[in-house]
């Protein structure tokens, strides 16, 4: 094992603590109605929620599932209210 | 060129040869000249590319210079006693996060009651924080002990904070001729400062991470693995300033007379200057006393100690400090670096707070050890006899 | 353009790293960051788990501003002053309480250093205790709602008019709740030498017993009942403050919060509420924030 001197640490080492599952709900993206305005992309407390450029060059808002904590940010301060959140399917209790 | 001038200024012509970037201090009384001395180098551009602040508190100018370090400065400061003490949280910081301050300290006594006189009751409190700490007997030996703090603290294999300790008033305030280095020597012998790594915006590295319990415990044994390091980094710095300047001020020890003595007193510091005198006249008399002078403190040269010790039948240690509840602290260090010997130990606090140490207080306490006159253990020197009362 | 995270342990929903990824992007990353001890350390920066794509330290919880002070000394003396800006990221309690001393030594000598306060007006990292930027009324674990107290008793510490005192040539207040404003301030900021102070407003869901859905929107009540004035002070003036057009009363903004829901059932709820109104309207005259 190697430790660095003083416990420096390598820029965006924190990569590999994937936080996806933290959360219980999702943000999903109605494309259609999404403007690539970037106030979410401006406003994601985790940097993951990024617009980007379809191969139709139509640009759209697109979560990382693989960091998203689910915590709604982007959902409340969509302007055209273009993103959902959702339960994931684990969190789904079913009544019988 | 030998130059009649205080303590003060031996040390502030050095550092100022040593070429540092970056000097945070406060000032704080029997420290404060040296600063004023580089203020004023400062004011009148002689320190080059070197920038000067005075902090709002030794707390902030330690802090400055972790940044300054970090960021690649060579970095200096100095300070003493509360000044020391407040600086002790940046300090043990720098130490874990191991960047080569170096720092001069003009020990004092702590508070309360306020004194602003000599004692080691300060550096001692920064014992067990990493940093590296030597002491000095004369004031040439402080002028020449700052390159060598620089070398051994921003050495690869060390990179640990670097305290030079010299007796406040005692050797600060004093006028003595001293052989001022020149800009060639320190040069041949100190290299610019050359970071392993450095805050840089080509590499964005993350300094001062914490540790969770998975790897702090490794962080801790590397920096012991550096303090142990040190101890031949030192020695090396030692032996290359004895052949550069033909001034040897020793290893981490000096013993004087112990091969054959039966008692040997050990000093740190100014005070040495006389334990030696009262040594060397006892030895005239034919008297079998050496002296064991401790230079390095941090790393503790237990070996070389026990060495120097192993025949002697009496140990006595004059301390500048006590830890309270126990005894005196170097005492201790000498007693465990002595664990298994089995000669008597003495350990005598002497000169506390500034209180005058008198030629034959020392006399006296050699030869009380000398011909039995006082138990084993820890004493303090001359107090007068007092009663405790509440008003 | 990510300058920061993902992968940072922050709560879901945290205002802290919406602000601080706002502040990077408007440096463009071209800086070097300073952190004091607290929750935005704690969450980004664990060994060989940093968050951060731009060189940081940590050193203490009460330092950042003279650790700041030191990479500008260094980098002046080293010339490598066009490599960036030098940023301190701080929480409120480092601030204006532990680490005041040595925010205002950077000040009084006037570095060429952009100190951000990530004000979520408590100690949030150790779990929600009162710090000198915690508001009027707020349940804290160090006041507590008791019988006899209905939260913390006393005003927020008033920094803005502390940094301003000090001389500095730019001082401002943000919000995440008004993202672009932040980063025109931190792009302002940057193009003036000297200190500059900027604290933005960062809701703590936890502290504040918020949602994350709600981050932005308590941020933007702050604002909008004049609790929370978002202005801009240059060389001592007062050059611009962000109008309101229709306030709020407060009770908007401490309804939906945990930190304050006890004010509408205490005994003495309603004379703090009364007196946090009047903090409001305090704000909205001396500020003329009202349309």
């Amino acid at each position: 094992m190697k430790i660095t001197l003083g416990g420096i640490s390598k820029p965006h080492s924190s990569k590999t603590m994937k936080t996806g599952d933290w959360g219980t709900e999702y943000p999903v993206v109605d494309e259609e109605k999404c403007t690539a305005c970037k106030t979410c992309e401006y406003l994601c407390p985790d940097a993951c929620i990024v617009v980007v450029e379809k191969e139709d060059e139509k640009k759209v808002a697109v979560p990382d599932y693989e960091y998203c904590k689910g915590c709604g940010v982007c959902f409340s301060v969509c302007p055209v209210d273009a993103i959902k959140m959702e339960l994931k399917d684990i969190y789904k209790l079913e009544v019988c | 060129m030998e130059k009649v001038v205080r303590g003060f200024y031996s040390i502030a012509h050095s550092v100022k040869l040593c070429k540092p970037n970056v000097i945070a201090a406060y000032p704080i009384t029997p420290q404060t000249e040296i600063v004023e001395n580089l203020a004023e180098m400062y004011a009148n551009g002689e320190l080059g590319d070197c920038e000067y602040v005075t902090a709002e508190s030794e707390f902030g100018a330690a802090s400055i210079l972790v940044g300054a370090s970090a960021a690649g400065a060579r970095t200096f400061t100095a300070t003493c006693s509360q000044g020391l003490i407040l600086m002790s949280e940046v300090l043990i910081n720098a130490a874990g996060m191991r960047l080569p301050i170096v720092l001069v300290n003009t020990n004092r006594a702590l508070s309360a009651p306020l004194s602003i006189w000599n004692d080691h009751q300060d550096s001692m409190v920064l014992r067990d924080g990493g940093l590296m700490q030597i002491h000095v007997e004369t004031n040439q030996e402080a002028h020449d002990m700052v390159p060598v703090a620089f070398k051994v603290a921003e050495d690869h294999k060390v990179m640990l904070p670097f305290m030079i300790n010299m007796d406040g008033y005692k050797l600060t305030h004093a006028y003595e001729p001293i052989d001022l280095l020149e800009q060639e020597m320190v040069d041949t012998f100190l290299p610019p400062y050359n970071p392993p790594v450095y805050m840089t915006t080509k590499d964005p590295l993350t300094f001062g991470s914490y540790a969770p319990p998975q790897y702090y415990a490794e962080f801790r044994v590397a920096l012991q693995n550096a303090m142990e390091r040190a101890r031949k980094v030192l020695e090396k710095a030692y032996k290359e300033w004895a052949e550069i300047t033909g001034r040897d001020w020793g290893g981490h020890i000096v013993a004087e007379g112990v091969e054959d003595a039966d008692l040997v007193a050990i000093s740190m510091g100014s005070l040495t200057g006389m334990v030696r005198d009262v040594i060397s006249e006892l030895r005239n008399q034919g008297k079998k006393v050496g002296l064991l002078k401790i230079r390095t403190f941090r790393p503790f040269p237990a070996k070389e100690v026990r060495g120097a010790l192993k025949d002697a039948e009496k140990i006595l240690v004059f301390e500048r400090a006590v830890s309270f509840g126990h005894g005196g602290p170097v005492g201790m260090e000498v007693k465990s670096a002595c664990f298994g010997l089995t000669p008597e130990f003495y350990s005598f606090a002497v000169g506390l707070g500034g209180r005058d140490v008198p030629r034959e207080e020392i006399v006296r306490i050699i030869s009380d050890v000398y011909y039995g006159k006082v138990d084993q253990g820890f004493h303090f020197g001359t107090v007068k006899p007092f009663e405790e009362v509440i008003v | 353009m990510n300058y920061f995270g993902p992968g940072h342990g922050a709560c879901p929903g945290c205002g802290l790293t919406i602000a601080t990824r706002n502040v990077l992007e408007a440096l463009e990353g071209k800086c070097f960051v300073a952190n004091s001890t607290g929750c935005l350390e704690i969450v980004s920066s664990q060994y060989e788990r940093s968050a951060w794509g731009v060189p940081y330290i940590h050193s203490l919880f009460e330092n950042a501003g003279a650790v700041a002070a030191g990479i500008d000394l260094a980098l002046k003396a080293l010339k490598r002053k066009g490599e960036g800006k030098v940023v301190v990221f701080a929480g409120d309690g480092a601030t204006a309480d532990i680490g005041i001393g040595t925010l205002s030594g950077m000040f009084d000598r006037n570095h060429d250093v952009i100190y951000i306060c990530l004000d979520n007006e408590a100690y949030q990292n150790t779990g929600n205790q009162q710090s000198g930027l915690t508001p009027l009324g707020s349940n804290t674990t160090t006041t507590p709602v008791g019988e006899l107290f209905p939260g913390k008793m006393g005003r927020k510490k008033d920094m803005v008019s502390i940094a301003v005192a000090h001389g500095i040539p730019y001082v401002a207040t943000a919000s995440v709740a008004f993202h672009a404003d932040l980063r025109r301030k931190v792009k302002k900021a940057a193009e003036i030498e000297g200190a500059k102070y900027i604290q933005i407003h960062s809701p703590c869901v936890t502290g504040w017993g918020i949602d994350g859905k709600q981050t932005i929107l308590s941020a933007k009540l702050a604002y909008e009942t004049a609790l929370y004035p978002i202005v801009e002070y240059e060389n001592g003036e007062l050059t611009r403050v962000r109008k309101i057009k229709e306030r709020k009363p407060v009770e908007e903004y401490l309804k939906i919060q945990r930190r304050f829901r006890h004010l509408f059932k205490h005994p003495k709820g309603k004379e703090i509420i009364s007196m946090l109104q009047k903090i409001a309207d305090e704000n909205a005259a001396k500020f003329n924030l009202d349309v």
